[in-house]
């Protein structure tokens, strides 16, 4: 390396801002910035217009996006989980840069904790249940952690992946779990029936209310899983915000300078280990909530849903999405957990196309489809080169 | 501790002994690394510590920042000895260091990168963060004041905003120096900082490790190969071969000493290929 700024990373400005070809998509920074420019109130609107929209997508029953084949509120909800599920991974994988291959068996843990204590061995309440399930997730990922992230890389991995399956094999073996035939009458969220919301119902291009498809607003039940979708989203927000205040913190610094090199971190003063036990407490806290919710909405869990097939499918929702990048993990599940319920028609061509799309991405966008910030400051400081750039060469 | 001066005078060139080496020796399996080396970094010094390669400079360095623990003898800082600390907690108690092959954190910016140094310090935890406590707010006004100031010293206030991995290399090398500052020490260890420099970027090092001194106040440990460079600040050179001190004093006595000159050159009975060609005495 040498002086000068030839390294490939910093491309100049201009050549970014016509990113459009070659590089399969669009100018990420365009949008984000034209959106941090934007006046305080009307970026508030903006926010809560998206808020709303996120809401009610269920009962737009919009066209195209809409799934035809199957409960479209109950897709969100899967859809919903696994945006969950990718936030929790994306804490120990894209911030603290910890390769977790069974992060399914704390999304176990979760479920179960709700299914065996509210079904099969005890009937606790659901507002007991949840609390408890993410106590006893946060607690396993400790444990899991404690000895295990002293070793680093590939070994981390197998040891993980080795934590995903003992989980599923305990459960599938032992009587009071349940064993294979799983646990039925998992409660479900106590019901507040306010009143009714009426879906909208679409003719060409004009919609009208449609007074017979409507959905009992926060009534827990087994056909509409609408008031699911609802619940999850709202836990989705909140995990959002907490997730900002540590990205902005020492905290936050601390587990990318773990990523980043974990020997130099140690030597610079983070106490690297008990910084990589915290990423694993907080990615379990949120993968068993996942898990509870899904199996209060499930009512029914056996071993066969927490394959390890499901954790692979998590750690490809925050790489496809852009590890470390909140957003970008965000679409990366939507699309791993969206577009299979989406074209649900195309059932035996799902794996292959699957397999074809992460190819696709591995060649042409390696770090993800939004790949992190990655200095969005630092593009701000391109710019301005290059505003000075244009202003000298004018004069 | 040491006062802060301006003038170009030494302040303390013969203050207390702040980091003690007494009789360390470490092996890793057959070989022994160390053995046996005393020395003392007073307070208010910058010492040099050279050897041809492979005599155990950094591994001296490693034994100090707690990397590896000595196989016998004795690490002190300020009278304490550093006993099995973690790396983190010895960085907390004032030993700051580089890296002799740049280790920053590339997809982090400037800095960020000087903020984590900073951070050392700081006891916010989980709740503090989630909730924005008073303390957190302190410690991120309080980290990001120090982490300025320090980049400012090093004149890399303007690059800030960018990611480390994107600065220049001369930058980068300033940028670990920030990073190590960052963390408060009282002595501060620079692993061949000269790297890849060219004379006039080794001028302007040289200028600035004496202002660390001088204007920060800290006591300097300094591997280097450049002997100009070396010989040139430190106020006291401690020299290694095969692990084993073989001289210590001042720059120009340590240039004759005999047993030095035998290690770079070598001596008559030892065949003329021994000669390393960094050791340009």
């Amino acid at each position: 390396m040498t002086e000068g700024k030839a390294s490939p990373d910093t491309e100049p400005a201009s050549a970014r801002s016509m990113a459009w070809g070659p590089r399969l998509g669009w100018d990420r920074g365009a949008l984000a910035r034209r959106v941090t420019a934007l006046p305080r109130p009307v970026k508030w609107a903006l926010i809560g217009l998206v808020v709303v929209l996120l809401y009610a997508l269920p009962l737009l029953e919009i066209p195209i996006v809409s799934t035809p084949d199957t409960d479209f509120g109950g897709v969100l909800f899967t859809v919903a989980s696994y945006v969950l599920v990718a936030l929790g991974l994306n804490i120990v994988l894209g911030y603290a840069g910890l390769l977790d291959l069974g992060y399914v068996g704390f999304y176990a843990i979760g479920a179960y904790t709700v299914a065996v204590l509210g079904s099969l061995q005890a009937q606790l309440s659901w507002w007991l249940l949840i609390p408890l399930a993410v106590v006893l997730t946060t607690i396993s990922g400790i444990l899991l952690g404690a000895p295990t992230l002293r070793v680093r890389g590939d070994y981390l991995a197998i040891v993980t992946l080795g934590f995903g399956e003992i989980i599923r094999l305990t459960a599938l073996n032992t009587e009071w779990l349940g064993a294979a035939k799983g646990i039925t009458g998992v409660p479900r969220p106590p019901s507040v029936e306010l009143f009714e919301v009426p879906h909208l119902k679409w003719e060409g291009a004009t919609a009208v209310v449609d007074l017979d498809d409507t959905t009992r607003f926060l009534f827990f039940g087994v056909a509409d899983q609408t008031p699911y979708y609802w619940l999850t989203l709202t836990v989705i927000f909140l995990v959002l915000g907490a997730d900002r205040m540590l990205r902005l913190s020492r905290i936050g610094r601390g587990w990318e300078a773990t990523r980043e090199d974990e020997d130099a971190a140690e030597l610079m003063g983070v106490p690297t280990f008990k910084f990589k036990l915290l990423a694993f407490a907080c990615g379990a806290f949120i993968g068993g909530l996942s898990g509870a919710l899904f199996a209060s909405r499930q009512g029914f869990i056996n071993p066969e849903s927490f394959l390890l097939l499901l954790s692979i499918l998590f750690v490809a929702a925050v790489v496809v999405g852009g590890a470390g990048n909140r957003w970008g993990v965000i679409l990366g599940a939507v699309v791993v957990a969206y577009l299979p319920e989406r074209f649900r028609g195309f059932e035996e061509w799902r794996l292959l196309v699957f397999g074809l799309a992460l190819l696709l991405l591995a060649n042409f966008r390696p770090q993800g489809l939004i790949p992190p910030r990655r200095a969005k400051r630092a593009q701000a400081v391109d710019e301005q080169l290059e505003a000075l750039e244009e202003g000298t060469a004018r004069a | 501790m040491p006062s802060t001066s301006v003038s170009e005078q030494p302040v303390t060139r013969n203050g207390a002994a702040l980091l003690s080496l007494d009789d360390v020796s470490i092996q890793f399996g057959g070989l022994k690394a160390l053995d046996g080396v005393s020395f003392d970094v007073r307070e208010g010094e910058i010492l040099g510590l050279i050897g041809p390669n492979g005599a155990g400079k950094t591994t001296c360095f490693n034994v100090m920042t707690g990397v590896y623990q000595p196989t016998s003898g004795e690490v002190r800082f300020a009278g304490e000895p550093l006993g099995r600390r973690k790396r983190f907690a010895i960085t907390r108690l004032g030993i700051a260091r580089t890296f002799q092959n740049i280790r920053l954190f590339g997809n982090m910016t400037a800095l960020e990168n000087v903020l984590v140094g900073a951070d050392a310090h700081h006891r916010t935890n989980v709740i503090d963060a989630l909730v924005r406590s008073p303390r957190h707010r302190r410690e991120e006004r309080e980290g990001e004041e120090t982490a300025r100031e320090v980049m400012k010293f090093l004149g890399l206030e303007r690059r800030a905003d960018e990611l480390a991995r994107n600065l220049s290399y001369g930058e980068q090398r300033r940028l670990e120096i920030a990073r190590a500052m960052a963390t408060k020490p009282r002595l501060l260890c620079l692993d061949e900082p000269a790297a890849g420099f060219n004379p006039a970027e080794k001028a302007q090092l040289m200028d600035l490790i004496r202002r660390i001194r001088d204007v920060r106040g800290l006591t300097v440990l300094l591997i280097e190969h450049d002997m100009g460079l070396v010989m040139g600040v430190s106020d006291r050179v401690a020299v290694l071969e095969f692990g084993r001190k073989i001289a210590e004093g001042a720059p120009v006595d340590v240039r004759n000493d005999p047993a030095v000159i035998a290690a770079y050159l070598g001596t008559e009975a030892d065949d003329a290929g021994e000669f390393d060609q960094e050791g340009d005495l």
